[in-house]
């Protein structure tokens, strides 16, 4: 879900731009050198983990999973998110220098969210809860992202009106697939190596 | 492999650069265009861009199919913004009437994305990911950033591998991916799998930086000097992209 350069509006760039700074400041200083490696390693993982296309009907979506980063990351995946968009800007001109920073909130905010949502849940020993909240977090992550992509484009130009829901409503199946990944993936972890989904500080939120 | 830097080997007068000039001129460039909004402004910038790639010495079909890949949002905006944006009627489909003002200002967006993109693509994607890295670390980058950057970097290589050979194993057990619980599963199962490695690898790799002797600094061999040519460069950059300011500001008053 990246906004290619040119399209959004100079205020809309400078809010995104602060709020990116702002999240990643924070993140920069909850990571110490030594969680550098891990983080990095992370994030190639999921970098490498959106080249996945998973099929839906006659076509393909890939994998966006900022939910399951947010999980595992904390504040520290407004680094991690950046670095890896940055990446993809650079390799694939997917996204940009002036859209870096809306491109890094409307990712990592809501991954942020879910965090503290559902981190403490799905933690939680076993349990249908737990598993509920892993599929909520893929979902509502996406579907915030969706959100945030909407608003920048709002804010940049009120004709965008119909643009925007459509990407909200085209992101519907991503949204659901996105909460079946989630919730599989989180019940995996939780059998093979629970202390990934501990999160990168210990014990979650 | 599709994680590779196409456009990073080369001998051509933009691949010699100072790659902090480069970085320098991308974002200066960039942030000019993306706040322009008007064509005496945005079509200068147009040209400078190609230009920049002609300099470079791309091969232009891939550079383009690199373009076509990137247009989708701004095709999908085409499809739109004609028909949302009010304004006089330029032409009429069935009920539908596209207005002057917005296939201007489609326009206005496509020019724009694509002048970004081209100076990316001929300032930074003609330099190693290594020696970006490097040389935004001599532009005072946050060195955790730079750090996370550079291992990322490094990383995304071997995690691939590691996807490969999952994927192989799958496909050797006859996994055929279709729009089912089971192929949703599988795919959790392999990215969770993706997590899990990636995570002792994490863990091999920081103990054997600890090793040799990693208290958070990176050492780095690669010295870069400024040549004539860069300075030459840069003033002549410098200048395009002013005139691009004044062309933009005159524009408004």
């Amino acid at each position: 879900m990246h906004i290619s350069e040119g399209v959004l509006s100079a205020p809309v760039l400078v809010t995104g731009a602060a709020l990116a700074a702002a999240g990643i400041s924070v993140g920069l200083k909850k990571m110490g050198y030594e969680k550098i490696p891990q983080v990095a390693v992370l994030s190639s993982a999921f970098f490498v983990a959106s080249l996945i296309h998973v099929p839906i009907g006659p076509s393909s979506v890939h994998l966006i999973l900022n939910g399951i980063n947010g999980l595992l990351l904390g504040w520290l995946c407004f680094p991690s998110i950046l670095v890896a968009l940055a990446l993809q800007a650079i390799l694939f001109q997917f996204g940009g220098i002036t859209v870096l920073g809306v491109n890094t909130v409307t990712m990592a905010l809501p991954g942020l969210i879910c965090y503290y949502l559902f981190g403490k849940l799905v933690n939680r020993e076993g349990g249908l809860l737990s598993l509920a909240a892993a599929f909520a977090c893929g979902f509502l992550s996406v579907f915030f992202s969706g959100i945030l992509v909407a608003l920048s484009l709002l804010f940049t130009e009120q004709s965008f009106m119909s643009v925007a829901k459509l990407i909200v409503v085209a992101h519907l199946p991503v949204m659901i697939i996105e909460g079946i990944i989630t919730l599989f993936c989180v019940a995996f972890l939780k059998r093979v190596k629970p202390e990934v989904l501990g999160g990168i500080y210990g014990k979650g939120p | 492999m599709i994680i590779e830097e196409q456009f990073s080997t080369g001998k051509s007068l933009v691949h010699s650069l100072d790659p902090r000039v480069k970085i320098i001129v991308a974002i200066l460039f960039s942030v000019v265009v993306a706040v322009s909004s008007n064509f005496l402004a945005l079509l200068p910038a147009l040209a400078v861009s190609l230009s920049l790639i002609v300099l470079a010495k791309l091969p232009m079909r891939k550079v383009f199919y690199r373009l076509l890949l990137v247009n989708g949002l701004i095709l999908f905006l085409w499809i739109f913004l004609p028909f949302t944006f009010k304004g006089e009627a330029l032409f009429k489909i069935g009920p539908l009437v596209g207005t002057k003002e917005g296939v201007l200002y489609a326009s206005q967006i496509t020019v724009k994305c694509n002048a970004i993109l081209l100076a990316m693509i001929a300032l930074l994607s003609t330099t190693p990911i290594f020696t970006l890295g490097h040389a935004m670390g001599q532009l005072y980058f946050p060195d955790k950033i730079i750090h996370l950057f550079l291992f990322t970097y490094r990383y995304i290589h071997v995690i691939f591998q590691e996807y490969r050979r999952l994927t192989n194993a799958m496909r050797i057990r006859g996994f055929i991916p279709g729009t089912n619980l089971h192929t949703y599963r599988s795919y959790a199962y392999l990215v969770g799998m993706l997590l899990v490695r990636s995570y002792d690898r994490a863990e091999r790799i920081h103990k054997a930086m600890l090793c040799r002797g990693f208290h958070g600094k990176y050492y780095t061999l690669s010295r870069f000097s400024i040549k004539m040519g860069d300075i030459l460069y840069l003033s002549l950059m410098l200048t395009a992209i002013l005139g691009l300011v004044i062309l933009q500001w005159k524009a408004i008053a």
